[in-house]
């Protein structure tokens, strides 16, 4: 071996050491901050991982674009039929007055939550797109109470990580970090254009998330769970969990 | 010496330069792993096309809207009016993921590229048009040829470096909720997010016709030669040819 090859090998081994642990800082840093997303694990959960990443500290102050009331689309799409069994029909004749959504998990006072008891929490209004992933748009008002302020209520533990938002619909859910949860845009969604929330478009309640596509607003909830595990929660559909694209 | 290698259809340069290879490391490395990307991102992009082969301008559009053009293919939900009796297998999932994933090697593998290619000058010795010699017109290559480029090849490679690449990522981002929440502008210059979509579309079928002539360039100058060239770096004399 020759003594340029040594020092190769020397310098070689010394920068993918350095490499290495560069990357093991890298990996603790981004988990400190909340920078991994829970697919980071998949085949593609690279790319998943550096999409999340970047866009999270891009993001973490970030308000999803509101417009002016005369872009409202008067066609909005309506994606898929509402729940048709005699449980929900009976609660929908009756104006979903005794429609209730529970919070559970990692909170300190489990709680539940008429229709009216959500209208009568700070009301917000903001007029946003809702994009799906399959390449179609529209734009209204959405009316509801922030998620954040539904969650504060219940008071949620320090060791909390995510909250699941469960449908009446069978095998309907999905979930959203922290940073999405308490975000002032993130609403529970009660009406839409200035009237109540129409069943086609996900009433009574709908947990809207504007800085993600239409596949994070889950329609007809009943339920929050707050945790710090995705495990027991996992969509059944494989699609990326985060959805800010 | 090595400077001689972009002054084209000169046999002694050719001759003088035949160590140096006619494409660096960096750019046959970056070359593969773009093909490589550009090949799962096309794969990708077309199933999750077909899930809403409509296209619109403006901010929004869904199928209670006009659309500004349908593509005539079927789709992969039944909730699009296509004219097609039967709807295709939902693919988005894996697409969705391989379409980013792809995405995030090609642009830093492209970052990459540019930086190398100003630190080297590849940019100035090779690809921007100047010099006497330079002809417009297609003629069959000759030996020369293979070591540089004609001015349609320069300002194409260029064109697809500088406009195409960067304007597809571009409306790429723009399609994101979360992208255009940190800078509006990124959608708002588009006209909106369906705008982009569009554009981003057209694009798309631009890179994928560059492709085409590309491959049929490739195959005109001497498929194996060529090849050859940007994957070891070497060009066959005519010896080794024949």
């Amino acid at each position: 071996m020759t003594s340029v090859s040594r020092r190769k090998w020397i310098t070689g081994g010394l920068t993918a050491t350095a490499g290495a642990a560069g990357l093991a800082v890298a990996a603790r840093l981004a988990n400190r901050y909340g920078l991994i997303p829970p697919d980071y694990g998949s085949l593609y959960g690279a790319g998943a991982t550096l999409t999340y990443a970047s866009q999270r500290l891009l993001t973490r102050h970030s308000m999803a674009r509101e417009f002016p009331r005369s872009l409202i689309s008067k066609d909005p799409f309506p994606n898929g039929d509402p729940p048709r069994d005699e449980g929900f029909r009976r609660l929908e004749a009756a104006g979903f007055a005794d429609w209730r959504l529970s919070v559970e998990g990692m909170v300190a006072r489990p709680a539940s939550f008429s229709l009216a008891d959500l209208k009568s929490y700070p009301q917000r209004s903001q007029i946003t797109h809702l994009a799906c992933e399959e390449g179609w748009s529209f734009i209204a008002e959405w009316i509801g109470v922030p998620l954040s302020h539904v969650l504060d209520l219940a008071g949620i533990l320090p060791q909390a990580k995510y909250v699941v938002y469960f449908s009446v619909q069978r095998d309907w859910w999905d979930s959203v970090d922290m940073a999405d949860a308490l975000h002032p845009q993130t609403l529970i969604t009660y009406g839409m254009n200035g009237a109540d929330l129409p069943v086609g478009h996900g009433g009574p309640i709908r947990v809207r998330v504007p800085r993600q596509l239409g596949y994070k607003s889950i329609k007809h909830v009943s339920r929050l769970l707050v945790t710090d595990s995705l495990k027991e929660y996992w969509p059944e559909s494989s699609y990326s969990w985060y959805a800010g694209i | 010496m090595a400077d001689s290698a972009w002054v084209p259809d000169l046999a002694t340069s050719v001759a003088a330069t035949r160590d140096a290879p006619r494409h660096t490391a960096v750019v046959r490395v970056t070359h593969w792993i773009t093909a490589l990307c550009f090949f799962a991102l096309l794969v990708s992009g077309v199933e999750i096309v077909i899930s809403h082969p409509r296209f619109y301008w403006g901010e929004t559009g869904n199928i209670l809207t006009p659309s500004l053009f349908d593509l005539p293919i079927p789709s992969s939900r039944s909730t699009v009016p296509t004219g097609y009796a039967y709807v295709l297998s939902d693919q988005n999932g894996w697409s969705r993921y391989l379409h980013f994933q792809a995405a995030w090697v090609l642009v830093l593998t492209g970052l990459l590229y540019v930086v190398s290619s100003v630190l080297t000058a590849h940019f100035r010795k090779d690809l921007i048009p100047v010099g006497t010699d330079l002809s417009w017109r297609f003629k069959p290559p000759a030996e020369g040829d293979a070591w540089s480029y004609n001015v349609l090849q320069r300002l194409t490679y260029l064109f697809v470096i500088f406009v195409l690449f960067p304007l597809v990522i571009w409306t790429g981002l723009a399609m994101s909720p979360a992208v255009a929440s940190a800078i509006p502008a990124i959608v708002t210059v588009f006209g909106g997010q369906q705008s982009a979509r569009t554009i981003h579309f057209f694009v798309s079928v631009f890179l994928v016709l560059f492709l085409l002539v590309h491959i049929a360039m490739v195959c005109i100058a001497g498929f194996r030669n060529r090849t050859r060239a940007m994957i070891t770096g070497r060009i066959g004399t005519y010896k080794e040819h024949l």
